[in-house]
């Protein structure tokens, strides 16, 4: 007879994993390269534009290989209408370099190799770290500036899904610990059960 | 105690008749110290000796009266003036009047109902507490003698596992079972989580145990959270069809009985917090409340709920349960 004071800790009992569940891809799969900078125009009127291509296989992505063409300001558009639309907490930016587009400087400014560079990699983080938000990837703006040729500013706002995943129910439970600046937390909610 | 040399003050001493006897539990004080006190339970005599010893052997010592009570009260930080005592016992042990020399009194409190267990709290204390005073004309000579009250209780009739479908639409569906809602101090919770759709990249998963203190009412409630407990249950990735196992030993952790709304006053409740974290340090939770009580140190187990928890092992299948059964009558 078993001693009645130790605990059964034995496991649950758990449903085998398919192999192909194991051993497939990974359902979350989503890689953005920034990449490719090109200085067009000439005199004061040039800029950098970077290549942006998506690999991805989240079905909430059209599609599933894009490749576009993004400026610096680009990227300055999507953070400011995602800050207005939604209520995540939008990476940062790779700095404005106000000063490097003064006169007088001895480089070349904001067409410096290292710097465009540096800026290369911050805007590569901050697209990755965004495109893989839950909530940003509800919003028309992230797929138009991922997967549209251009982006046409004079769009309407809104959202990509109509089916529950918007900030109501992500937020609405009382977030107990104290979240570190700039961190994300998400309440799980009961799902609509699956046939 | 009196500061003037001259007349006379004594010392009040409380003995318990059971004090060799009786077992000390160890209680944190305000400030965060541990200290051991006698335990006791409800229902349980309350007993011992007050001696008054006199400073001075010569002098007398002229009182109002001298007496013991026994004191369960309630002290909200934020209203230190106002203790709300919920079991007051009073016992006289000498009418006003003059000791020439030192005295023992006996007192004894008859079963006493101790209804919740001592509390020290980031923002309320509950304790019970002896309190004999010889009072005088200009100032009483007191002394206290804390006590810790546990309550006990036995296994419930009823305590089913808790097991849920929880996530973001189209992006992260998991189910987590945890193996009972009831969970004693030294007990362990076991559970799953079982991976139904992961369309982010998860980091890691960690079970926090979340205590929250409430204290006040309407609109000046107060909750304190305190995070008593992170355990890490998963390092790396998930994909769909995995399933990771909980196991989580209590006793580890300094915890308390659930409490709930103690005298309309404060509650003490507990909640498991799943959290799972993804790559970009983004967090995604699901807490879930359960019920802490306190076992006591004899207590038998029922057969039938032996039976059950045998059962719980086995998803659905009803027939084991009778052949646990039939296994146990035969032994």
């Amino acid at each position: 007879m078993s001693d009645p004071t130790v605990a059964d800790t034995r496991r649950l009992n758990s449903k085998p994993q398919d192999l192909t569940d194991a051993y497939g891809p990974p359902s979350n799969f989503l890689e953005i390269d920034v990449y490719d900078p090109q200085t067009t125009g000439v005199g004061r009127n040039r800029f950098t534009t970077y290549e942006v291509r998506m690999q991805t296989n989240l079905p909430i992505f059209k599609l599933k290989d894009s490749v576009v063409r993004r400026r610096y300001s680009d990227f300055e558009w999507l953070k400011n209408e995602l800050e207005r639309d939604s209520k995540i907490v939008v990476p940062p930016l790779p700095g404005k370099a106000l000063k490097r587009q003064l006169p007088f400087r001895g480089d070349e400014g904001i067409f410096e190799d290292s710097f465009i560079e540096e800026r290369r990699v911050g805007l590569e983080q901050f697209i990755n770290r965004l495109a893989g938000h839950p909530l940003a990837q509800n919003e028309r703006c992230l797929h138009m500036f991922l997967q549209d040729e251009s982006i046409d500013r004079n769009y309407i706002p809104g959202k990509v899904r109509h089916s529950p995943r918007d900030e109501n129910d992500v937020y609405s439970a009382h977030l107990l610990n104290p979240t570190p600046p700039g961190c994300l937390a998400l309440s799980l909610e009961p799902t609509l059960s699956l046939p | 105690m009196s500061f003037f040399s001259f007349g006379q003050s004594a010392e009040i001493d409380v003995v318990l008749t059971d004090a060799e006897t009786r077992k000390k539990a160890e209680h944190k004080t305000e400030d965060g110290k541990k200290d051991k006190y006698f335990l006791f339970y409800d229902g349980e005599t309350v007993a011992g000796k007050v001696n008054v010893t006199l400073k001075n052997p010569g002098k007398r010592l002229e009182h109002q009266g001298i007496k013991i009570e026994f004191v369960g009260q309630i002290e909200l930080y934020y209203d230190r003036g106002n203790h709300h005592e919920f079991v007051s016992l009073v016992k006289d042990l000498a009418r006003p009047g003059e000791l020439t020399q030192s005295q023992t009194f006996d007192f004894e409190f008859t079963h006493v109902e101790k209804p919740y267990e001592s509390y020290t709290g980031q923002n309320v204390k509950l304790r019970y507490f002896l309190r004999a005073t010889v009072s005088r004309r200009l100032n009483d000579i007191s002394k206290e003698m804390d006590i810790v009250v546990h309550t006990l209780s036995t296994y419930p009739e009823l305590n089913s596992s808790i097991k849920m479908e929880v996530g973001i639409e189209d992006c992260l569906h998991i189910e987590f079972e945890y193996n009972k809602s009831k969970y004693h101090l030294k007990d362990v919770i076991v559970g799953k989580i079982y991976f139904l759709l992961v369309r982010i990249k998860i980091k890691h998963m960690e079970i926090d145990i979340i205590k929250r203190e409430t204290t006040g009412t309407g609109p000046s409630v107060y909750h304190e959270n305190d995070t008593i407990a992170k355990y890490e249950i998963m390092d790396g990735a998930p994909v769909r069809g995995e399933s990771i196992p909980i196991r989580l030993f209590l006793a580890g952790y300094e915890m308390t009985p659930t409490m709930r709304d103690i005298n309309k006053k404060f509650s003490v409740r507990y909640y498991l917090n799943l959290v799972l974290i993804d790559e970009e340090e983004r967090r995604y939770f699901k807490q879930q409340e359960i019920t802490l009580w306190r076992k006591g140190d004899v207590v038998r187990k029922s057969m039938s709920s032996q039976a059950t928890i045998g059962a719980q092992r086995f998803e659905g299948s009803k027939s084991s349960v009778s052949s646990v059964l039939d296994l146990k009558c035969r032994a």
